[in-house]
């Protein structure tokens, strides 16, 4: 199977490659069209802020590649908002591919969320074997609210999308290599996606 | 719902743990990766490493061991010590970090901050800010706290917060060492005037002090070092004390 993690500058993608390694498989790093389109597993991750990494992902053609993949495709954290319409951070234009607008947590709470929440009404394949309520690690000021995309719920304030499934794309907004055993049985299930 | 984080502490010289550390079934104790890998394991939520090293390899043995870490461990984890360019953090970033911790450079250069919040984002600069009290005002100390500075606490951490930190490591010097329990009163002043998570340290030396300073001192986290290190607290056993208080914890 061939893992390819898109390298566009943004963001700490050696801990993806790692929890990949940890799993027994082998991804790469590449920002070559050739070589994303051919993979078998997409990984988009993306950390910092969104319309510096939008830009980062323009200045590499790659803006127009990722929606038109056909494979599964993982967005993390900021890489699944990039794939939302547009998010309030920096005003920008997502990819567009999850039909919804991504937005600022209010000062109700304490921003940027830094730390383990939960996950719950769970309603993916890329949830085999989790339980409800089990966690999970995030980090981040901006929210995509629930719609008919989302696949499971975290709470912070508000119940918001911590992971979203349209076609082949998936998105999490929680770190799956960052959250321990949880985190990597999620990671699993979607490298065996068919 | 949001858990409290419990956060060990690591010193680290010269790509070594520095204090002595009472893990018996560990093959090499001095192994921060190693130790880091049984604090995952326990249930800690997140760790933090300190660089106290002031070798010229400094840099390149800390990446070095950041990229270790990072290949092992499959929590966050935190990196400070004599950070002070764009340049340090991106390569600590790029080894695996998930956070960087900046304390003295961002006092002498407080542009660093935006500049570190700008280009990596806020949610990966952590300020870590030492702080002791002179004739009763909280001021703001440097080098391990043995210099005063004459900045007042709470004026620098919200100026840290409105450049763009996410996060605020505090540590009171005037509870660090003591085992006495944590600086709940300023903590709590600091998480009313602030709208970013707060980590408390120093003081902790047994549950309840972490019971108290998440209900007291309203801190979103804790963190310790020897208590975890010579086994006197296990986290799995902290965790289900604060759960009994009704305290949010990860278990």
């Amino acid at each position: 199977m061939k893992i390819v993690i898109i390298n566009y500058g943004a963001g700490n993608i050696q801990s993806i490659k790692f929890a990949i390694q940890r799993l027994g498989y082998e991804a790469v790093l590449s920002s070559d069209p050739e070589e994303i389109k051919a993979a078998d597993k997409v990984i988009f991750p993306g950390v910092g802020e969104a319309s510096s990494a939008m830009q980062k992902l323009k200045d590499s053609g790659l803006d127009t590649l990722v929606p038109k993949l056909k494979q599964p495709v993982l967005g993390i954290c900021l890489g699944m908002q990039l794939m939302c319409k547009y998010t309030e951070e920096g005003d920008t234009q997502g990819l567009g591919i999850f039909d919804v607008d991504v937005v600022r947590f209010d000062n109700q709470v304490k921003v940027p969320q830094i730390g383990w929440n939960q996950i719950e009404s769970l309603q993916s394949n890329l949830f085999l074997g989790v339980e409800e309520k089990e966690y999970i690690y995030l980090v981040h000021s901006y929210y995509a609210p629930v719609i008919n995309e989302t696949i499971a719920v975290s709470n912070y304030g508000l119940p918001y999308s911590t992971a979203l499934h349209k076609d082949n794309f998936y998105g999490t907004q929680f770190h799956p290599e960052k959250s321990s055993v949880v985190g990597e049985k999620i990671l699993k299930n979607f490298l065996i996606i068919k | 719902m949001l858990t409290k984080r419990i956060v060990p502490c690591l010193d680290i010289k010269n790509g070594r743990t520095v204090k002595g550390v009472n893990f018996v079934d560990l093959r090499d104790a001095g192994d921060p990766v190693e130790l880091a890998d049984v604090y995952s394991k326990a249930g800690a939520d997140e760790l933090v490493f300190l660089d106290i090293s002031a070798t010229e390899e400094r840099r390149k043995t800390l990446a070095n061991l950041v990229l270790r870490v990072a290949e092992k461990v499959n929590i966050p984890f935190t990196v400070g010590g004599g950070i002070s360019s764009i340049e340090d953090v991106d390569m600590l970033l790029q080894n695996g970090a998930d956070k960087v911790s900046v304390n003295s450079s961002a006092v002498k250069n407080p542009q660093l901050i935006n500049d570190l919040a700008g280009k990596f984002g806020s949610q990966c600069i952590t300020v870590a800010i030492d702080a002791k009290q002179i004739d009763g005002k909280w001021k703001v100390h440097l080098v391990g706290g043995k210099v005063p500075t004459e900045l007042d606490l709470f004026e620098w951490a919200k100026e840290v917060e409105d450049r763009g930190a996410g996060e605020i490591l505090f540590t009171s010097m005037d509870h660090d060492g003591t085992k006495d329990g944590f600086a709940n009163e300023a903590l709590a002043r600091l998480s009313q005037e602030l709208n970013i998570p707060i980590i408390a340290s120093g003081g902790a030396g047994n549950i309840q002090h972490f019971a108290d300073t998440f209900i007291e001192g309203k801190a979103d986290a804790a963190l310790a070092a020897s208590v975890f290190h010579f086994k006197e607290i296990e986290i799995k056993n902290l965790k289900t004390e604060l759960q009994k208080q009704n305290i949010p914890v990860r278990l």
